[in-house]
This record gives C-alpha cells, sequence and structure tokens, in this order.
C-alpha cells in the first residue's frame, strides 16, 4: 500500500472521528454531569438529520439546515428534559435505561408517521459535492473535508466553553462535586436544562452533518449509538476531552483495520479466505482497541470523575 | 381501567375486518388470508411495499380473489423470526387461516414455515432461501419472487456476456451477504479482484470506496440491502467514483424504496430484476397506474411481488371455487401458476420456484424528471435456480 493511499484512509479515519465526536461529546457531557445514561441520544441525532434534510429540501439552504438540525436538537433534548429526564435524577441507572429506551420508540414511531417507512432525501451542498485533491493524486470529497472542519470546530467551541468560561467551571463542578456545587447556590435545575440542551444541539448537528453521506431513516440513531458508546467508555464517562481523543482512535482503528487488514492478510493466506479473515478481524478491531484501553486504564483514557 | 380501553379498541380494530366479511356470507364464508410482513424498523419500507402491492391486487378485483369475497390479515414480524413465529401460530392455530403470504426476510420464513407447512399453504412474496428450493422443498409452499440467487447470478451472467474482466464484490459479512456473492460467481467468468465483506451495521465505506478506486476494476457488484446499500450510493459518488466505474447490484439495492432516498447518485447504476417498471404487457401497465394512483409512489420489485402473490393466489382459489381447504387441490392449482403475471410469462418449475426472465435495468431520468429504472436487455431467459434438482417435488 503506498503512502497516499495511506494518508486518504487517514483522512477517512478523522472524518468517521469527527462524526461519532459530535455525538459522544454530548452523551459524556450528560452522563458525566448529570450521572445519566441516556439511550434517547440517537433520537436526538435522528431529529437533527430529519429536521435539516427537510428544511433544505424547502429552502435550498445547506447553512439553514444545519442551523435547524441544530435547534430540534436542543430543542428535543430541553423538552426530553423537562419533561422527562428530571424525575429520573435519583433513580437508578436502570430506570433511566428503561425510560429513555421507550423514548426511542416513540421517537421512531412519531418519524414514521409523518415521513413514512420510507428514507428520505438529504441533498449535499452543491458547493460541496465534489472531490477536492488534498495532495496530488489524493482526491477526497469535499464534504468529507467539511464534516471533519465543523468537527474540529465544535471540538475548539466545546474546550473553550469547559475550560474557559464559568459555565464551563460549573460544568466542571458539576461533574465532579454535585453536592458542593449546589450547596454554593448554582441554580442546578437550569444547569441540568443547559447540558441536555448543549448535547442535543451536538447531536442533532451531527444528524444534520450525516444526512447527505448515511440514510435519513428511522432507526438510524440506535446503529450509531453503539459505536458512540464505545467512544465515552475509552474516553472515560463524562470526559469531552476523553471523547475527541477517543473518537479519533475509533475512528481510525476501525477505517485502518479494514484498509490495511485485507492487504497484510493477503500476504499470509490466498485471497477468498484473506478475505474472509479480514472481515472477521476488521469488525471486532474496534471493540479489542476498546479491550486493551480498558486492560490498562479501566476507567478510560481521561476519567472525569476524581 | 386499562382492559377496557384495550377492549375498546380491539373492538374497533375488528370493525373493517367484520364489514369486509359481511358480503361472504351471502355466498359462505369468506376465504382467510393471513399476511405476515416487516412493517416496523429498518426494513418496513419493504414489507409495506408488499402489502399495498397485495391490497392493490384485491382492490383491483373489487375485493376479492378469484370470485370469492376475502379477509386479509396482516401483522407486523418487526424482524424478528420469534416474533413471525408466534403470529404465524395464532394465524393457523386460533384463527384456521390456511393460506399465508408476505414475509420479506429469508430468517423469518425459515422460522415460521415448520409452523405453517403441515396445516397451510405458503406462498412467498419475497424471501426464497436455498433450504426451501432443493432437498427441503415443499408441496405446499411456493414462491412466486424468485430464489434469493437469482438477481445476483443475474448479474454475474451479464457481466460475463459483457466480458467484464475485473470485478470488485461487496457484501455484508453474514450468511445472505456470501450466498449473494456466491450466486454470482456462478456465472462470473472473469477475475475477482476482491471479495470484500463489510460489517452488517457498517455506517460509513470510506475505507473501501479508496481500496476500490486504489484496485481500479471494471465494475463493481454490491448486495447491500436497504440502508446500507443508501449509504453506499451516497458515498461512491461523492468519492467521485460515480460515472468512473460502473456500479451494479440486484434490484433491491436500486428500486423505488430506495431512489427517494439517493437521488440522484443513483443515476447510470446496473441492477437485474425479474419485473421492470417499464415492460409493456397490459397486466403491468394496469399495476403501474393502478398503484401510482392509490399510493401516490411508484412501485418497486417488491410491491410488483405482492400483486403477483395475490394473483396467484387469486387463480388457485378460482380453480379450487375457494376451497382452500383441500390443500392438495389448492396446490396444484398454484402450481398451474394461470394468473397474468406483471412480469409477464411466469411458470414454476419442480421445486415450486419460478422459471422467469431476468432483466437488467439501469437507473435513468424518466421524461417527466423522475428517477426510475429502464430495462436495457436480458440477463436470462426461463432461468431456474441452482437447487431445483435436488428436490423429490415434480
Amino acid at each position: 500500500m503506498d503512502l497516499l493511499l495511506l494518508l486518504e484512509q487517514t483522512l477517512n479515519g478523522l472524518t468517521l472521528g469527527v462524526m461519532l465526536f459530535l455525538l459522544a461529546a454530548g452523551l459524556t457531557l450528560i452522563f458525566g454531569v448529570m450521572d445519566v445514561i441516556n439511550l434517547a441520544h440517537g433520537s436526538l441525532y435522528m431529529a437533527g438529520a430529519f429536521a435539516s434534510a427537510t428544511v433544505v429540501a424547502r429552502t435550498g439552504s445547506f447553512a439553514l439546515g444545519v442551523l435547524s438540525g441544530i435547534a430540534v436538537g436542543a430543542m428535543f433534548a430541553l423538552l426530553l428534559e423537562v419533561a422527562l429526564m428530571r424525575r429520573l435524577y435519583a433513580r437508578e441507572h436502570l430506570d433511566q435505561v428503561l425510560a429513555t429506551f421507550a423514548v426511542i420508540l416513540i421517537a421512531n414511531e412519531t418519524v414514521k408517521i409523518v415521513f413514512g417507512p420510507q428514507p428520505i432525501f438529504a441533498r449535499t451542498p452543491v458547493e460541496l459535492s465534489d472531490t477536492v485533491e488534498v495532495l496530488p493524486g489524493v482526491p477526497f470529497p469535499a464534504y468529507r473535508l467539511a464534516i471533519i472542519a465543523v468537527g474540529l470546530i465544535a471540538g475548539l467551541f466545546l474546550w473553550w466553553l469547559i475550560g474557559r468560561t464559568r459555565l464551563g467551571m460549573v460544568i466542571r463542578a458539576g461533574t465532579t462535586h454535585r453536592s458542593l456545587v449546589q450547596a454554593l447556590g448554582v441554580n442546578i435545575e437550569v444547569l441540568f436544562a443547559l447540558v441536555f440542551a448543549i448535547g442535543g444541539a451536538l447531536a442533532g448537528l451531527a444528524g444534520a452533518m450525516a444526512g447527505p453521506i448515511l440514510a435519513v431513516q428511522v432507526g438510524m440513531g440506535e446503529q450509531i449509538l453503539i459505536l458512540a458508546f464505545v467512544v465515552v467508555v475509552i474516553g472515560g464517562l463524562g470526559s469531552v476531552r476523553g471523547a475527541f481523543v477517543a473518537a479519533l482512535l475509533v475512528g481510525l482503528t476501525d477505517t485502518l483495520s479494514r484498509a490495511l487488514l485485507p492487504v497484510l492478510i493477503r500476504d499470509l493466506l490466498p485471497p477468498v479466505a484473506a478475505d474472509q479473515v479480514a472481515a472477521n478481524l476488521g469488525s471486532v478491531a474496534v471493540y479489542l482497541a476498546m479491550a486493551v484501553v480498558l486492560a490498562f486504564k479501566p476507567r478510560g483514557l481521561f476519567p472525569a470523575h476524581g | 381501567m386499562r382492559t377496557t380501553r384495550r377492549a375498546i379498541l380491539g373492538a374497533t380494530g375488528a370493525l373493517p375486518a367484520a364489514v369486509l366479511a359481511c358480503p361472504a356470507l351471502a355466498q359462505g364464508e369468506a376465504v382467510k388470508i393471513g399476511m405476515i410482513t416487516t412493517l416496523s424498523g429498518p426494513g418496513a419500507a419493504l414489507g409495506a411495499d408488499i402489502r399495498d402491492g397485495f391490497t392493490l391486487a384485491v382492490k383491483h378485483a373489487g375485493g376479492r380473489l378469484g370470485g370469492f369475497a376475502v379477509e386479509v390479515t396482516i401483522a407486523d414480524d418487526g424482524l424478528r423470526p420469534e416474533n413471525g413465529r408466534a403470529i404465524a401460530e395464532r394465524m393457523v392455530r386460533r384463527e384456521r387461516i390456511q393460506v399465508l403470504t408476505g414475509i420479506v426476510f429469508s430468517n423469518v420464513l425459515l422460522a415460521v414455515v415448520p409452523v405453517v407447512l403441515p396445516v397451510a399453504t405458503y406462498v412467498s412474496a419475497n424471501a426464497g432461501p436455498s433450504q426451501l428450493a432443493g432437498e427441503g422443498c415443499h408441496a405446499n409452499y411456493f414462491n412466486v419472487a424468485w430464489q434469493n440467487d437469482n438477481l445476483h447470478e443475474a448479474v454475474g451472467h451479464y457481466m460475463a456476456q459483457q466480458r467484464v474482466r475485473r470485478a470488485f464484490l461487496l457484501a455484508p459479512n453474514y450468511p445472505a451477504g456470501r450466498d449473494a456473492l456466491t450466486g454470482f460467481k456462478r456465472f462470473f467468468k472473469g477475475e475477482v479482484v476482491s471479495e470484500t465483506y463489510t460489517r452488517l451495521d457498517q455506517l460509513d465505506y470510506a475505507a473501501e470506496l479508496a481500496t476500490i478506486r486504489n484496485a481500479a476494476p471494471e465494475a463493481v457488484y454490491i448486495f447491500l440491502p436497504g440502508g446500507l446499500g443508501i449509504n453506499f450510493i451516497k458515498q461512491y459518488a461523492a468519492a467521485g467514483l460515480r460515472g468512473r466505474i460502473p456500479l451494479y447490484g440486484p434490484g433491491f439495492s436500486f428500486d423505488q424504496d430506495v431512489f427517494p432516498a439517493v437521488g440522484e447518485d443513483a443515476l447510470g447504476c446496473f441492477n437485474s430484476s425479474q419485473w421492470a417498471l417499464d415492460l409493456p404487457n397490459p397486466a403491468n401497465r394496469a399495476f403501474v397506474e393502478g398503484f401510482e394512483r392509490e399510493y401516490g409512489r411508484l412501485p418497486s420489485l417488491y410491491a410488483s411481488q405482492g400483486y403477483d402473490a395475490a394473483n396467484l393466489i387469486a387463480s388457485a382459489i378460482a380453480a379450487t371455487r375457494g376451497d382452500v381447504a383441500d390443500r392438495a387441490a389448492f396446490a396444484s392449482a398454484l402450481k398451474r401458476a394461470e394468473f397474468a403475471s406483471v412480469r409477464g410469462a411466469f411458470r414454476f418449475g419442480n421445486n415450486n420456484h419460478p422459471i422467469q426472465t431476468i432483466y437488467m435495468r439501469e437507473v435513468v431520468r424518466d421524461a417527466r424528471g423522475r428517477i426510475v429504472n429502464r430495462t436495457i436487455g436480458v440477463a436470462f431467459e426461463n432461468h431456474q435456480d441452482a437447487y431445483a434438482a435436488q428436490c423429490r417435488l415434480s
């Protein structure tokens, strides 16, 4: 395999990693601050994707579509927090899992009633529908570069928000010393709602950006949620920084194992057997990486809780 | 309180069925037909098309099949074999339904047939696993669509005819994926550059697309059902490969259930099917026009199979004068296949699977700007599946 192809595959891995980061950041933030397992995070992502695809189809503006994806994700999350999650903070994780699983079912049925069982069309913005030569001989879809850019911007924004603002300070304090934050007179209800909305906005953004390359359909959230959970666990529950590193790690491991394994194994085995072995190894690569990380760092790369 | 509400809901739910059944009482009981299909989850669009095709045929015949009133009970298996099996048990044991149809996925079908076949007749409108075409064939099991390998074999054969020398194959890493590529290779004569198996839950195909570009095959063949295919087709176009390396697939990846989601990205792709929107026979024209008028969308191959299943059952109801309980007579009437299939000529082989023509189609824009399939040639005439010889039926 030549170097240029390897570079292209690395970029591909980064794209997947960035997509996973957008989803995992909200998930880990919500878990870290509120100690809530929100299985319905994938539904927020689906809501963002459907909202964005619909707005783009109506207005023709991709920017408006992304904004509406973010807005719908945030509003849906806020609604979820006020109407449901607020009652579950004191309950066990199992109750939260049960309730948010119900939300998944309700969200999926609702989308099916409104949009039908068929996947809907999400247009790639015309300006980004071509490929760009990132290096001579390496054509790369412009839209995927845009995804990487958006993900990095979102990452920078979160770094600034959590590390450099007063709100971020409270969020960090809420993650590590919850009762103390309450004792100091921080309005914890508002804080929780806000964190939920930020998580929802990120999930909505992920959905809006995913539309042009992935099928926008009922149940799309659950497919990607499993990988997002893997990211959260590798990164350390509650750590946005951990989620960022872990997302890139998972994206690169997944993509590079699929790209490199067939080539490496073909040197050892006849082609058909090699393809089969590579497929089986590639499909467990991410989980192997998770097992290795957890063997050395049982609480993930950057555990947030002291 | 809860029980009362459920009882009321149940009663209102039963009303339409009761109304449907009424006219039949004049000349005897309505013929009961059970449809188990997938109406929720990722495969819901396929089941909805089979149901709508079937329902349309009943409607075209004035609420009857073969001149007899029918009562169609529709149930959702949710793509879960255990659900399908439980529904089948309820239908054949409690509701005494003797004709069943509708299952989309082979794994559900294989769980259901052991319950159904000892006491009822099953007409498959989609799934055609090899287990039921070879040694495991059954006198009361009919497949009106295809055997699972057929559409893959057709593309392999067509690409061999077109003298494609180097092909790149891609399918998910599960039994149906491996069977698909085996079917393809049964007739493809060129070099297989790579047989890539992807995860069944894979979302991003960037790694495979870069590998494809680097391998520079003359054609790419994919078997990626449902959302997998949508992801791949979109990403194939975004990677700039559409128009550079021809993309082939079975009709499942390129039909009206997929086009609304992928749009122009599917244009110029080639696929195989036993049916096409533009087949000129009168039955097909009536079907396509009727379907569009009724549902406001174009039918897919799944819808055509649902429609054909209904008309096949109608022919056997007519021949047996509504006596579906005489299973031997009903089966022999089904086997004669005396109905106007929307695909044109149709007959059953010894194993109750079709012997039929399989067409090649290209995805184009029609005169009204819609994205549709246009028939470009014939991959097979009178094609029979590879397992028929192992079936002891005659």
